[in-house]
């Protein structure tokens, strides 16, 4: 073998490897990317759905308020108030506008393009201001959710009519409105404002962000001090032995069962032994601080941890007592990354849905629950119970659901990034 | 009422309260009356003022809140027995069921949701016990809460003096409280175990185990009435199982080279202002509550297959496997790569150093030197993951189907154990029929094999991982 043929299968050997180290590098950038293009589908495709369940259309309409029907000192009153026929009031201004119609198919055609709580929009008007009783006030009424959808553009008006859940003759009407400048796109306010409902145009996520309040603040009441004193035990005081070690490992393990257990947990312990109420905050808040608590132990210990010895053994020699050393110096110092944990683990559970199912808190929630015993759904079950509905209006509604909880939770994290950033030490 | 239970509330966080400034006032008075009565360097204090308020507000407040803790658990469950009896003696039922459903009436009629004229005359005739007897339950607590505030009080007052040594004391009542605060973890698997068990042992009896681990038809629709059609109720758990493999398994094959390649790269090739924005993004990608992974997979990833797949002439069901095991790969990723990315970054510099000074390109050097040192750690990701993919819950409850399917055909929709405990569970159900007890049977199964799968990671990194010094 010559010299020359050695050193072409080398050259070729050398490129060979190089090829593969340019291949698995290759493979490498592909991974991230194909890891970061999922997050932007999922982000985007979400975002680019919910964007309409954000606005809605509204119907302007001159409406009569006669004074037969409510006087202005009753309207504190909330049985005259139900009383009055609010629905039918907007529904007679409507057909008021297409004065041709006479048969009754029509008449209930006109009524169908408005949304089954436009009289609430009359009703609050009036329990704003009394004093339009009698008079004729302008009021934008909110129209059905099929029609919404169709002004929106995403009900197709060339489909045949028996394909399509608008028919010809309310086709005409819409636009008749929308030529005459009735109609008008404002945001959706009650999508923030109002409780569930059966109507996809008057379903809100109010009830929904309080139950998940509720619900956090019992998970922090529960397990920010359970997990602080027993992550203080585990790594300041106690001694090393079987029993230390049996708890560690619990920890660990724990931290690694599913969310669903714990969901049967809670129903075979806290609802049907100690028979606490279901579908209530109390005992969600309770799942959730159990599934939590590994979390913030895990936090707080590393937290402990970081802090040096040199500040006990400075605090030991000034006399202080081992309780007042993690009293008084290292857990003040440890605070900001036992916050950070804490709130990260807040977060982990406030997008938790599986096991606050297990205990009943899917419920359909139409008031606002005001203490930690009533019935009360929150946040990913209001999602989850949205997703379930055939409706095609829920379809946007589910997506900007999604987005209102992203936000919430990204707003957890940031304020967990921020404490971070602004109050951790290197020592 | 409300207005008794507030004021109980402020009375029994304000008690200790005045305990602790009586404990500061009094060993402060003692040590006046002590410094003017004795020579200046007999009597010294042995512990500072506030331990001696402290020690007093905690004999306050802690028993208190022992009883009150007691009577939330307990009452609820003393007061439902003993309507039980109540409205047996009034109707003359015997039947649980039946008592059970006129105690339900009872509540929603206490608490106004259900209408008078919907409920028999004899549980309205119970009404009136059961107010007076959650009266008299909440005048009970109110007095027997008080009484061991004072008691307390007045135990913890008359040990104050200079002498007392009320720091050792307080700091021995924290220690047991932070003790106790470790046990709630133990406390915690004893309950999940027991209830687990206790239940599923009562499922047992109904269906053989044999049955439940090894039957190959599930349908758990028990017959409400005696000879109803259509009503058998088949409980083997095999197609269950399958199901649950099959979409680990697909999820696995998309998260494992994904996960580990960019963490890898991130780790080795990528420069920091790359691994600054990647990074957060992944952990983004963790963030996502599930239930939003589930209608991802439902309204995109589904119909994007579905649509795809007839292209090309595959047949998908709407609720196939792939889709997903596809979007639990995609949950997984993130796991997968920061537990990798830990390992990885912990192998040592000098390994890496040696390859190359060795003459070893980069990617050998990966996968030669630093993936083989790696591998104990990887492994056990991987483990883990695969125990995360198992338990995961929203995203299969709402891609994955219902109808239990023995099949290797990832095009079709199968069950995992997850769905069918949800399936089980939600809705109103009596607790003791074997379709509810089946879910928790199922739950055993599921916490016994996430359970083995940890340990054994845990294991795996003990036994075999390198020791660099």
């Amino acid at each position: 073998m010559t010299d020359r043929s050695t050193q072409t299968a080398q050259s070729k050997h050398l490129k060979k490897r190089y090829r593969a180290e340019k291949r698995f590098k290759f493979f490498g950038l592909a991974a991230i990317c194909s890891a970061a293009g999922i997050l932007l589908v999922l982000i985007g495709g979400l975002t680019q759905m919910s964007i309409p369940a954000f606005t809605h259309h509204y119907v302007k309409l001159d409406i009569a308020i006669p004074e037969t029907t409510i006087q202005a000192e009753q309207v504190t009153d909330p049985v005259a108030m139900r009383k009055v026929n609010w629905r039918g009031m907007v529904r007679k201004a409507l057909r008021n506008e297409f004065p041709e119609v006479t048969d009754r198919s029509g008449k209930r055609a006109i009524g169908n393009l408005l949304s089954g709580g436009a009289g609430d929009a009359v009703r609050d008007k009036v329990l704003n201001d009394p004093t339009i009783i009698g008079s004729t006030v302008e009021v934008a009424l909110p129209l059905s959710d099929d029609v919404d959808l169709l002004l929106k553009g995403l009900i197709d008006r060339s489909l045949l009519e028996e394909n399509r859940v608008v028919s010809d003759r309310e086709l005409t009407f819409i636009d008749h409105l929308e030529a005459t400048g009735r109609i008008d796109r404002r945001i959706a306010w009650f999508l923030f404002t109002s409780g569930d409902s059966r109507e996809a145009e008057m379903a809100g996520l109010r009830s929904a962000a309080v139950g998940t309040l509720l619900t956090m603040l019992v998970t922090l009441l529960f397990s920010f001090p359970l997990g602080v004193m027993a992550a203080i035990y585990l790594e300041e005081i106690a001694p090393k032995n079987r029993l230390t070690d049996l708890i560690e490992v619990n920890i660990n393990n724990l931290a690694a069962v599913p969310s669903i257990v714990f969901g049967l947990l809670g129903l075979a312990v806290f609802i049907n032994f100690f028979h606490l109420p279901r579908s209530a905050p109390l005992v969600g808040g309770m799942v959730l601080a159990l599934m939590t608590l590994p979390t913030i132990i895990i936090a707080t210990r590393a937290a402990l941890a970081a802090v040096p010895p040199s500040i006990r053994e400075a605090a030991l020699g000034v006399g202080a007592s081992p309780i007042q050393v993690i009293f008084h110096h290292v857990l003040p110092l440890a605070m900001p990354g036992i916050l950070t944990g804490t709130i990260i683990g807040l977060a982990q559970a406030a997008g938790e849905t599986a096991p606050l199912l297990m205990i009943g808190m899917m419920a359909f929630i139409v008031d606002t629950p005001m203490w930690i015993n009533d019935k009360a759904t929150v946040l990913p079950a209001q999602i989850y119970m949205w997703a379930n509905n055939p409706e095609r209006a829920f379809q946007a509604k589910t997506a900007a659901g999604i987005i209102c909880l992203m936000v919430f939770l990204l707003l957890m994290n940031a304020l967990a990034i921020y404490l971070r950033k602004k109050y951790e030490k290197r020592w | 009422m409300e207005l008794i239970g507030l004021m109980f509330l402020a009375l029994i966080f304000l008690m200790p309260l005045g305990a602790n400034i009586y404990g500061r006032t009094r060993i402060r008075k003692l040590m006046i009356t002590s410094a003017q009565t004795q020579s200046e360097e007999s009597v010294k204090q042995h512990s500072l003022t506030a331990f001696h308020g402290l020690f007093m507000s905690m004999c306050v407040l802690l028993p208190a809140l022992v009883i009150i803790l007691c009577w939330l658990a307990f009452a609820p469950m003393v007061i439902s027995s003993l309507l039980v009896s109540e409205i047996s003696r009034l109707t003359g039922e015997t039947d649980p069921r039946l008592l059970s459903i006129f105690v339900s009436k009872l509540e929603a009629l206490y608490e106004g949701v259900l209408k008078a004229e919907f409920v028999e005359p004899e549980v309205r005739q119970a009404l009136g016990y059961y107010s007076a007897l959650i009266a008299r339950a909440n005048i009970f607590l109110y007095v027997v809460a008080i009484f061991t505030a004072i008691a307390g009080f007045v135990i913890s007052a008359r040990q104050i003096s200079p002498r007392f040594a009320a720091r050792d004391k307080v700091e021995v009542i924290i220690k047991r409280l932070m003790q106790l605060a470790s046990g709630v973890a133990i406390l915690t698997t004893i309950g999940i175990i027991l209830s687990l068990a206790f239940e599923a042992s009562r499922f047992f009896d109904v269906v053989p185990i044999s049955e439940f681990l090894f039957g190959t038809h599930w349908s758990p629709q028990i017959a409400i009435r005696e000879g109803q059609a259509g009503g058998s109720g088949a409980f083997g758990a095999i197609p269950l199982f399958a199901g649950t493999l099959m979409i680990t398994f697909i999820a696995m094959l998309l998260a494992v080279p994904i996960g580990l390649m960019s963490a890898v790269y991130l780790s080795e090739y990528a420069s920091k202002r790359l691994r600054n924005i990647a990074k957060p993004a992944i952990e983004l990608l963790a963030g996502i509550p599930t239930v939003v992974y589930g209608f991802f997979a439902a309204l995109f990833v589904a119909p994007f297959l579905r649509n795809n797949g007839s292209v090309i002439g595959l047949e998908l069901s709407s609720e196939s496997a792939l889709a997903a095991g596809l979007v639990m790969g995609i949950m997984i990723i993130p796991f997968i790569s920061s537990l990798s990315d830990d390992v990885i970054n912990s192998v040592p510099q000098n390994l890496r150093d040696g390859a190359s000074a060795l003459g070893a390109t980069q990617a050998e050097t990966i996968t030669q030197v630093i993936l083989p040192a790696a591998l104990p750690g990887i492994v056990s990701a991987i483990l883990l993951a695969i125990s995360r993919a198992i338990g995961e819950t929203m995203i299969v409850v709402m891609a994955a189907g219902v109808a239990a399917n023995l099949t290797a055909n990832p095009f079709e929709s199968v069950t995992t154990v997850t769905v069918q405990i949800v399936m089980l569970l939600v809705g109103d159900q009596e607790f003791d029929s074997a379709k509810t007890l089946a879910a928790f049977a199922l739950g055993l199964v599921l916490f016994f094999v996430t359970l083995m799968l940890n340990v054994l990671a845990l294991y795996i990194v003990r036994k075999y991982k390198e020791q660099y010094d």
